[in-house]
């Protein structure tokens, strides 16, 4: 599995995309912090944040005691610079705008 | 959507195809840091890390770690601009972890943003991004990245 493979299957689910949402509202979280609001067990957090370290998405530090998760932006950038802006050209922005214009008429 | 508020702590890491010698030295070597960062030319000699900007603007910070070629921990103030150069210092931290692969795994920690805020947001989003993206585009084609 390349880099690109492990980002796109960390982004592949609503819990991940969820966590890391999370650390964009506020970075440097506890396991604890981060599994309050899931109804999920201690366990599936982990596992869940384990794909997302793997992927590079989450670097854990410790800090004294605590293990703290913090965002790592860089995979998102190669992501968007390699496959986001290079679609981005005029043709789909031209139908993308079109698509607005028409539901707003609508 | 939300806006993110730039945090005290910020976590930047990205795999470089070399080793961590030649990161060491793309780190250290002004020759090197003035062609992806913001041609500021940083130099490591007793104790202090010595920046100049290609405009003439030159200042220092202390090192306060520094394990050749795997960790360089130093302050930071943003001198290179007068509203950020009354904040209070901040600290930078590169960790160069070798893999079995031939990869580096480099990871710089900006941390002790608290008395920097205005730092803390100039350094996220692109900032730091930039200048890593340049870093390794640099130590692994030789070439810079703009």
């Amino acid at each position: 599995m390349n880099d690109d493979d492990a980002v796109f299957k960390a982004l592949a689910d609503p819990t991940r995309r969820h966590l890391l949402d999370r650390l964009f509202e506020r970075d440097g979280r506890t396991l604890t912090e981060l599994e309050s609001d899931l109804a999920m067990t201690r366990f599936g957090v982990m596992k869940h944040l384990r794909v997302l370290e793997e992927a590079g998405l989450v670097v854990r530090r410790k800090s004294g005691r605590e293990s703290l998760h913090f965002l790592n932006p860089v995979p998102i950038r190669l992501i968007h610079d390699r496959w986001i802006d290079k679609y981005r050209e005029h043709r789909v922005s031209a139908l993308a705008n079109l698509k607005t214009k028409l539901e707003e008429t609508a | 959507m939300t806006t993110m508020t730039a945090t005290t702590t910020q976590v930047y890491q990205l795999f470089i195809r070399a080793t961590p010698e030649a990161i060491w030295e793309a780190i250290t070597n002004p020759d090197f840091t003035e062609q992806y960062f913001h041609g500021v030319r940083a130099e490591f000699k007793d104790g202090r890390r010595f920046s100049t900007t290609q405009g003439g603007v030159s200042w220092d910070e202390p090192i306060i770690e520094q394990e050749p070629p795997r960790r360089l921990v130093h302050e930071w103030v943003s001198y290179y601009d007068p509203e950020m150069a009354a904040e209070e210092p901040s600290r930078v931290t590169w960790e160069i972890e070798p893999r079995d692969d031939g990869m580096c795994l480099l990871t710089l920690v900006h941390d002790q943003l608290e008395g920097a805020p205005k730092t803390a947001e100039s350094v996220s989003g692109t900032g730091w991004m930039f200048v890593l993206s340049g870093l390794k585009t640099l130590v692994e084609t030789g070439k810079p990245l703009a």
